[in-house]
This record gives structure tokens, sequence and C-alpha cells, in this order.
């Protein structure tokens, strides 16, 4: 069976005035029905741009998607009619933001904000689409639903708004759901409670959910395949077990050094990722990370590597060098 | 020594419950207590209204017959605040005045706030070219000086208050387009309204739905003062004999009529409907200052 989203060498750029800016070059993944899958990378790796054009919300001018496709279900979203594609968003799937604070409209109760979608897509009315509104808020697990729908934004705690942004998302049965950093703004504590929450009920009603994160930790218990992202492309992707413990690409290999771990001395030091990130509008037909890898090599210069697959199964990585590396890490571990 | 603080959480908690059930006279008195100005402004407001409204049976005479019998008297029991040059009473032609003045400001106002309204929102959303071409249109509106855009709708159309209310009109909206744009630009960038886009609805709706109920605070503080300044202006534009003509009972006409001759032998003509306007245009202002901070949820909870 076709997997539920396919993303297939999708392009978007932005013209600033420092030139083009590539920030999804290329970006190629795909989404199983009912499958939780992370999107992992540094701040402007091209992580949100790609799920923004997925929605087909880059601001234009200055975005653009210049090229590639989205097959959703069997549709190619960038070839849709904008009237279409407004039915796919909120309807088909669903999208959850990482500012849950000014995510919400401060001047609309809750209640009419998760209604109003529902009466946009199902043509529910209005004491159809409270009763749903309300089992909603259960679902998401608030406390007194009834009397939530009644109040505005400024009167829930940030975990219970993101609370209410799950339950817009899941408002009209969507089949997937993408979450732009959805537990960044929030406590560690709630930050768990969120992603269970997610998992819980993605899991129940069979939902896809692309999760996009900074944060390796979030990924590990929650993600069945991971994909890194680095410079608007996909640089590894693998299962979460597979790229914890055996990475294959260089860039990975330097963030999950980065994260600090309770299994570690406590003297240990955190090793950052060294260098900046690439200047996205001065790409060379190189690999990209290759200003920052300890590990590369006069043919990093001359071609990108492409996404290969390693000798796992399922497990991709854009490396020349990977196997050497795979060797390498096995001996320091 | 033990000082029992009480916990700030929970009194807010029952100040909140209290605020339900809480019968409608209490709310009014609540109101009062917290927006004293507001309600000096409300009632400003709701007297000119009224006054406006019910001329024909509260007024004590007719406000446009000539009495030559009762010229030029001071205020008195007979006439409360004297009359005129032609012995027409001066409260009556005030509270007729009302009318004239209600209706030119609360029109120009409405009218002109709500294209502003309209332009100012969409020109923030859609941004680009229509964003320049809108704002270009509103800078050569607002290059014409007020008199002068009045002189010209005057001379092409005539005078009369259809009149005066389109050339009061037109240079409001480029006023209230600017601002609301301003404040709609600030909100276009907010995460709400990708997240609107994200949930599929269509321009219009996020533009009606989402954009405007969130610049409507700033809205309307700018349409109540432009009733003041409207009604204002119409006093000016009549000063001038530019608006309303006579005998229409008219505040700016009747200072006209009483302020260079009888200064100094009979101020009563000019110092009522002068204070007329005066407190019109601070009621006015006043009334959308507490306006806006009953509508503003954020606010309204403090």
């Amino acid at each position: 069976m076709a997997p539920l989203l396919e993303v297939r060498n999708l392009r978007t750029d932005f013209r600033t005035g420092a030139g083009v800016v590539r920030a999804v070059d290329g970006l190629s993944y795909t989404v199983e029905r009912g499958e939780t899958i992370a999107i992992v990378g540094e701040s402007g790796s091209g992580k949100s741009v790609g799920a923004l054009s997925v929605m087909r919300l880059i601001p234009n001018p200055p975005g653009r998607i210049t090229g590639g496709e989205v097959l959703f279900a069997g549709r190619d979203l960038m070839k849709l009619p904008e009237e279409a594609m407004r039915e796919v968003r909120g309807g088909d799937i669903g999208m959850v933001f990482q500012e849950p604070m000014t995510s919400l409209n401060p001047v609309l109760t809750i209640g009419r904000q998760i209604t109003e979608t529902i009466e946009q897509h199902r043509g529910a009315d209005r004491v159809a689409a409270d009763r749903r509104a309300v089992e909603l808020l259960r679902l998401v697990g608030m406390a007194d639903p009834a009397r939530r729908l009644k109040q505005y934004p400024h009167q829930l705690s940030g975990g219970m708004r993101q609370r209410v942004m799950i339950a817009i998302a899941l408002a009209c049965e969507p089949k997937l759901i993408i979450a732009d950093e959805p537990t960044t703004a929030l406590d560690v504590t709630i930050q768990a409670q969120i992603l269970a929450l997610m998992q819980n009920l993605t899991r129940r009603l069979d939902v896809a959910l692309i999760i996009i994160t900074h944060n390796l930790g979030v990924v590990a218990r929650y993600a069945q395949r991971v994909n890194v992202m680095y410079a608007g492309r996909i640089v590894e992707s693998g299962t979460a077990e597979q790229i914890y413990h055996n990475p294959r690409h260089p860039y990975t290999v330097a963030l999950l050094r980065s994260v600090p771990r309770l299994d570690r001395p406590r003297q240990a030091r955190l090793d950052p990722v060294e260098g900046q990130p690439p200047d996205l509008t001065r790409l060379d037909e190189g690999c990209a990370f290759r200003s920052r890898c300890r590990f590369a090599v006069a043919s990093c210069a001359r071609s990108a590597p492409p996404l290969d697959p390693t000798e796992e199964k399922g497990h991709l990585s854009a490396c020349f060098r990977n196997h050497e590396l795979g060797v390498a890490m096995a001996s320091v571990a | 020594m033990t000082m029992v603080t009480p916990n700030p959480a929970l009194s807010r908690a029952s100040e909140e419950a209290q605020e339900i059930r809480r019968p409608f006279s209490a709310k009014v008195f609540g109101f009062i207590r917290r927006q004293p100005l507001g309600t000096v402004g409300i009632v400003i407001v709701v007297v000119i209204t009224l006054a406006g409204i019910g001329a024909n049976w509260i007024a004590p005479y007719n406000p446009i017959s000539d009495h030559f019998s009762a010229m030029l008297q001071p205020p008195s029991w007979q006439h409360l605040l004297g009359t005129d040059q032609f012995g027409r009473d001066i409260l009556s032609r005030i509270i007729f005045g009302a009318r004239t003045a209600l209706i030119v400001g609360l029109s120009s106002a409405t009218i002109g706030g709500l294209s502003g309204l309209v332009l100012g929102v969409a020109s923030a959303y859609f941004g680009g070219r229509l964003d320049l071409l809108i704002q270009r249109v509103l800078d050569i509106v607002m290059a014409f000086p007020l008199i002068i855009m009045a002189l010209v709708i005057v001379s092409v159309f005539g005078t009369g208050v259809d009149n005066v209310i389109i050339a009061i009109t037109i240079p409001l909206i480029p006023r209230c387009a600017r601002v609301v744009r301003s404040s709609a630009l600030s909100i276009r960038e907010v995460p709400y309204i990708d997240a609107a886009r994200a949930c599929g609805f269509s321009h219009a709706r996020i533009i009606l739905r989402h954009m405007v109920p969130n610049v409507v605070a700033p809205f309307l503080i700018m349409v109540t003062a432009f009733v003041g300044q409207a009604i204002l202006i119409e006093a000016a534009l009549s000063y001038l004999g530019l608006g309303v003509q006579e005998p229409v009972p008219d505040w700016g006409l009747m200072l006209q009529g009483g302020a260079e001759e009888y200064a100094a032998t009979a101020p009563w003509i000019a110092i009522f409907p002068g204070l007329a306007i005066m407190l019109a245009v601070f009621g006015a202002n006043v009334f959308g200052d507490a306006l806006r901070d009953v509508l503003d949820p954020r606010l309204r909870d403090r």
C-alpha cells in the first residue's frame, strides 16, 4: 500500500536582500498510516519551512515552493487548487504550532476556536459542533470541558493551551498531524505530558504524526522513525534505535554528543557541534556539512552524497564514509 | 506573631465566581466605581442622543420661528439659556442642534471608520502590491487639507447635511485605515493567523473573524474619537458657511451668528453652543476609552 504522505524532492526558496536562501533543498521522506516520525535538526535546518511547505503555508513573497511533489493519500498537494487545499488544511492534516501562548486567538473563546474548524470542514451546526468540542476537550484530558469552552485563552496555562491546540488539530478526524516543536515553549514536566498525550491519542485514533523538534531526547521515546535534517535536506533516516545506537552520519554523531546524558559521568564535558550552520545562500555542489565535519575528505567537496542505504534495513545515510563511520563508532562504543 | 495572608489565587477565583453571579445593578455600580470618567462620558453621550432623538418633545420652543418681541434676552426662567438676535430660544436650538450634530457625527464616523477598517486590514493582510497601491491612494487623499476638500465637495454638490457628511467622511477614511493597518500588520505576524490558515479558513473568514476582532479596540477608540472630531469639523464648516445652512438649528451656525456682533452685549448666544460642542466632543472621547476597556476580554477581568 502506498504511504500516507510521500514528500519527494521538495524545494522552497526565500528571496531576500542577501540572495536566494534555499531553506528546503530536495527534502524527501515518507510517513505511513498511523506512524509517528520525527524530523530533527538545529535552528535554520529547514524543518519548519519543510512542514509549512507541505501545507502550502509559505508566505509568498518572499517564499516560494520551487519544485517537488507532496503526495498525500494519492493526491499531489502541490497541484491542488487553493480551494481544495483549504479542505486539506485542518480537515485531512491538522497542525500544532510551537507557541501555545500565541497560537490561539486572544479574543475568541476556546469553544469558538474549536467549533469554527468543525463548522468549516464538517458543515456541522452550532449545537453538534459544541457537543463535539466538549468531547474533544475531554479527549485531550481537560477537566470540566463545558466550562472551559466559555473561557478565553489568557485564562488557561501554557500546557492547557497546547491541549486545546491538539483538540483543534484533532477536531476533524485528520489522517495526519504535523506538530512543529509542540513542546519547546513548555515546562519539562508538561512537555512529557503533552508528548505522552499526543502519542496516546494518535495511536488510539490511528492518526499519523510528524514531530518536528531540535531535541533528540524528545524523539527517543515517541517516534518510530527519525529523520535528521541538515541544510534543507535529510542526511540520515532510520528507526530511533538505529539513530541512537548506530548513527551513520557525522552530523547525527555530533548532535548526539552535544546532548547531556544521565548515563555519562557528571564531569564529562558536553561536546557542541562546532562551527556555524552553513549560509544557505551560498551552498555549492558539495556536502553542506563538510566544513564542520571531522571526517571530511576531498570527495565531499565535489558532490553532495546521496541518501543511500547502509547495510542495516531501513537505515539511510547521506555520507560517503558511512560504512567506515559505522566501524569507527562501534570501536568507540 | 503570625499573620494570615489571604491566598491571592483563591481570592481571585472567588471574585471570578462572584462576577458570574452578581446582579445587573451591582455590575453597573462596579463599572461606575472603576470607570468614573467613562461613566461621565456615557451620561453625556446618552443625554445628547436622547436630546437629538426627542428634540420635538423636549425643546420648550420652536427652534426656527423668530420672535422679534423677545430678541437678545439673557438667560431667565422663561428662556433658560436666553434668546438670540431673532428671538429664538437658545436651549431649543441647542437641543435640535444635537440632532444635526449626531446625524453628521455618527454617519461620517461610521462610514469613514468602516471603510478605513476594511481597507486597512485588507492592506495589511494581503501585503505586497495591493498594500502599496492602497497606501499610495490614501496618501493622496490625505494630502488635501480638510477645508479644501470640503470646499471642493460643497462647490460640486452644493451645501446641505448629506454633502457635509461626504466632505467629513472622505478625509476620515485614510486616517482610520492607517491606524488599523499598523495594528493589523503586527497581528498578521502572530502565529494564530498562521494557525487559522492551517485550519483551512478562507481569506475573508480570517480577516473578518480573526484579524478584525483583534484591531477592534484601537478601532473603537478611533471611531468614537471620530464622532467628536466630525462634530467639531461640522461645526467649523457650518461656521464658515460651507456646511448646514440657516435656518436649520446647528451648533456651528449658532456660533457664527452670535460670535462677532454680540460677543460683548449678548455673550450667551455664543457661549452655550460652544459649550455644547465642547461637551459633545469630550463625552465622545471618554466614552470611547470606556468602551474599549469593556470590550477587550484581556482588560475586562482585571
